[in-house]
C-alpha cells in the first residue's frame, strides 16, 4: 500500500503540467494514479478547481465522463477484463471466472485487503491476443487459468519479475 | 503472388521505435525533406492523387479535407493525430505507434509545413499509456536532431508536437468531441456546422487525421500520390491496415492494397489463414462495433471502398472481427449494443434511450418466452430512428451492425419472436 496522497505531492503534479488548465484530464489521471487507491479523492478535485481556476462542477463532469476515472477508492491494481466482442467471444467470460476464483471476489468488488478491484472495460486495443486484461498501464493477452494465477500471485507479492514477461510489448 | 504490401508498416519491428537514426536509416523523414522543398499545393496535389481516405474510419477524402484547410486565411492553425482507437476489433494505430511512431510525426509534420501550424496534439487514448511513452520518447528525439522545434531542417519553420491523454471515452474518436477532449473538457461532441477546418481546436482552423492517414503521408510525398494510388484496385487506390481479430487462425494487423476479397483476408494462409478447431464461418463484423456485419455468402466481394459500399458493407477502421457458427448473432449484438449502451455520451435521445431499448429487446428475443407482442417492429422502428435522428456518428452507426445482421439472420430474430401489434403490455 502506498502511502496517503499529500496537498504537496497533487500541487507538484499540477506543476509538473505548468498549471495549465487544459492539461486537466492528465493531471487528474496522475493524482489517481498517484493515490494508491486508484481514485480521485474530492479534496483533490477541489484543490485542482482552485489552483487551475476551473469551476468543481467541471472536473465532476470530467471525473463521471470518463471511464477510467473512479471517485470512490479502488484497489491498489484494477483489473481490467475487456468485454468487447472479440475478446468476449474467445472466452472473457472464463477469464472472470478464473479472477474471481484467484481473488475471492466477484465482478466488481475489492479484496478485502484493498489490493485488487476486478472490474469489466470496453476495448483496450489488444484483440489479437483477447481475451485480455489490462492492469495498470500493463495489459496481459492469451490468457489462461496459469497465467491468472501468476498474475494474481505477482501483484499480491510484489513480484514483478514473475509477470514481466506475460506483458504485451506494445 | 503475395496479398501483402509493406507499406507504411515497413521497417515495423525492425527499428528502435523512437530513435531517428534508426528511422533515418529506413528512408525516414524523406518525406519531408522533399516537402520542404514543395509548395504546400503541389502538396496536396499528391494527397490528392493518392486517393487517400480518412484511414480512421469516416473514409473522408484526405486531399479534399486538406485542400478546404489550406484556403481557410486565418491562423494559428493547429494539426491535430485522432490516436483514440477505440473502436473494438481495430489496434492498428497501436502498432504504428509503438513500433513507427517517427513515421506519425513526420506525416504531422508535413502538415504543419503545409498549414504553416505552430503546434500539433496527439490525442492518444488513456488505455495506450505505454504507447504515450514511446511517443513522447520519440518526440524527444526528433527534437534533438532538429525534425520537430524550430527551424526545422533549417528550411525556416517551426512546429512542434505535445501528448494529450484520453480517459476512456470512445466518444472521444469522433473528431469534434476529441477536440473537447483535447481542451481539457469532456468529450461530448459539438454541433457541426462549422467544420473543424474552420472552427476547431480553441476555435481555430483545425486539421483532425487519424494516425493510419498521417503515417500514409510520408511515402505519398516522397514517392508520389500516383504511386501510392496504383497500389491499390481501380476504386479504392492505396493500402490498408486491416485488424483481424475472433475466430481467425492468424490475428493480428496486416498490410494489405485495396482488391483482394473478404474470403482472401478472412482464409489466406498469409492473412486471417481461416477459422479454428474445424468450425465454420458465421458472419464478420468489419470496421469495428459502428460497421456492418456480412455473412458467407459475401466472402467473394473485393475489399475496396466501392466494392464494399455496393455489397452494404464498409471499410471502416479496418477492424476484421470474425465470429464461428457457435455465436448466436443475438448475442452478439447484445454485446455490440451494450457497449454502445456504455459509450454513449447521453446527450442526444435517439442514442441515449434508442441503445437501451434496443438492448432490453434483444434480451428478450433471444430468450424463448420471453418476447412481446411488436418487438420486432418495435426493433426496426428504433433503429431507423438512431441511424436517421442521432446527434453525431456515435448514434448514427451504433445500430447498423443490427441493421445488416437483420438481412442475414432473419430466422434467429424471429425464432423467439411473437406475433402481434405492441400492445399496453409491451411498454
Amino acid at each position: 500500500m502506498q502511502a496517503q496522497l499529500t496537498e504537496s505531492q497533487v500541487l507538484k503534479i499540477m506543476e509538473r503540467y505548468g498549471n495549465d488548465p487544459q492539461q486537466l484530464i492528465a493531471v487528474l489521471l496522475d493524482v489517481q494514479a498517484a493515490s494508491g487507491t486508484n481514485y480521485v479523492d474530492e479534496k483533490w478535485a477541489a484543490l485542482a478547481a482552485r489552483v487551475l481556476d476551473v469551476p468543481l462542477s467541471q472536473i465532476y463532469d470530467i471525473l463521471t465522463f470518463y471511464a477510467m476515472f473512479s471517485t470512490k477508492p479502488r484497489g491498489e491494481y484494477v483489473i481490467e477484463i475487456c468485454r468487447s466482442t472479440p475478446c468476449h467471444f474467445t472466452k472473457a467470460d472464463q477469464v472472470v471466472a478464473w479472477f474471481e476464483q484467484a481473488l475471492g471476489i466477484k465482478m466488481g468488488e475489492t479484496t478485502l485487503d484493498n489490493k485488487f478491484t476486478l472490474s469489466r472495460t470496453c476495448c483496450v486495443g489488444a484483440c489479437d491476443i483477447g481475451p485480455v486484461a489490462k492492469i495498470g498501464d500493463e495489459v496481459y493477452g492469451d490468457l489462461t487459468l496459469e497465467k491468472v494465477n501468476v498474475l494474481v500471485r505477482s501483484y499480491r507479492e510484489g513480484l514483478p519479475s514473475f509477470r514481466e514477461a506475460l506483458a504485451c510489448q506494445n | 503472388m503475395s496479398k501483402l504490401k509493406t507499406l507504411v508498416i515497413e521497417g515495423a519491428g525492425q527499428i528502435a521505435p523512437a530513435k531517428v537514426d534508426d528511422y533515418l536509416a529506413i528512408g525516414g523523414y524523406n518525406g519531408l525533406k522533399k516537402a520542404t522543398g514543395m509548395k504546400p499545393e503541389d502538396i496536396i496535389g499528391e494527397v490528392k492523387k493518392s486517393g487517400l481516405l480518412g484511414r480512421g474510419g469516416a473514409a473522408y477524402p484526405a486531399g479534399k479535407k486538406w485542400d478546404h484547410l489550406l484556403h481557410i486565411p486565418e491562423f494559428p492553425k493547429y494539426i491535430v493525430c485522432n490516436a483514440d482507437e477505440g473502436e473494438p476489433g481495430t489496434f492498428k494505430d497501436r502498432l504504428l505507434m509503438a513500433k513507427l511512431p517517427l513515421r506519425v510525426i513526420e506525416g504531422m509534420t508535413i502538415a504543419g509545413y503545409v498549414f504553416g501550424a505552430k503546434a500539433g496534439y496527439i490525442y492518444v487514448r488513456g488505455e495506450y499509456r505505454k504507447i504515450q511513452r514511446v511517443l513522447q520518447e520519440a518526440i524527444l528525439h526528433a527534437r534533438g536532431a532538429g525534425f520537430l522545434g524550430k527551424n526545422i531542417l533549417g528550411r525556416g519553420f517551426d512546429f512542434d508536437i505535445y501528448i494529450i491523454s484520453g480517459a476512456g471515452a470512445y466518444v472521444c474518436g469522433e473528431n469534434s468531441a476529441l477536440l473537447n477532449s483535447t481542451e481539457g473538457k469532456v468529450g461530448r461532441p459539438r454541433i457541426k456546422p462549422p467544420h473543424l477546418a474552420e472552427v476547431g481546436l480553441f476555435l481555430k482552423p483545425t486539421l483532425v487525421n487519424n494516425v493510419e492517414s498521417f503515417a500514409s503521408i510520408p511515402t505519398i510525398v516522397e514517392n508520389g500520390g500516383e504511386k501510392y494510388f496504383s497500389y491499390g484496385s481501380p476504386d479504392s487506390g492505396g493500402v490498408k491496415l486491416v485488424c483481424l481479430s475472433g475466430h481467425v487462425k492468424r490475428r493480428g494487423v496486416f498490410e494489405v492494397p485495396f482488391g483482394p476479397t473478404l474470403r482472401d483476408i478472412i482464409f489466406d494462409p498469409e492473412l486471417g489463414a481461416g477459422i479454428p478447431d474445424g468450425k465454420r464461418l458465421k458472419f464478420f463484423h468489419l470496421g469495428g462495433q459502428s460497421g456492418p456485419i456480412g455473412g458467407p455468402g459475401q466472402l467473394d466481394t473485393p475489399y475496396d471502398y466501392k466494392a464494399l459500399t455496393k455489397a452494404g458493407l464498409s471499410v471502416g477502421s479496418g477492424a476484421v472481427v470474425v465470429m464461428n457458427e457457435d455465436v448466436s448473432i443475438l448475442e452478439y449484438l447484445k454485446g455490440v449494443t451494450e457497449f454502445f449502451l456504455h459509450e454513449s455520451c447521453g446527450k442526444c435521445v435517439p442514442c441515449r434511450e434508442g441503445n437501451k431499448q434496443i438492448y432490453k429487446i434483444l434480451c428478450r428475443l433471444a430468450v424463448p418466452g420471453q418476447s412481446q407482442p411488436g418487438d420486432l417492429g418495435i426493433l426496426r422502428r428504433l433503429v431507423d430512428t438512431m441511424i436517421s435522428a442521432s446527434f453525431c456518428g456515435l448514434g448514427q452507426s451504433a445500430a447498423v451492425a443490427l441493421n445488416t445482421a437483420w438481412r442475414h439472420f432473419k430466422e434467429e430474430f424471429e425464432a423467439n419472436a411473437v406475433e402481434g401489434q405492441a400492445g399496453a403490455e409491451a411498454a
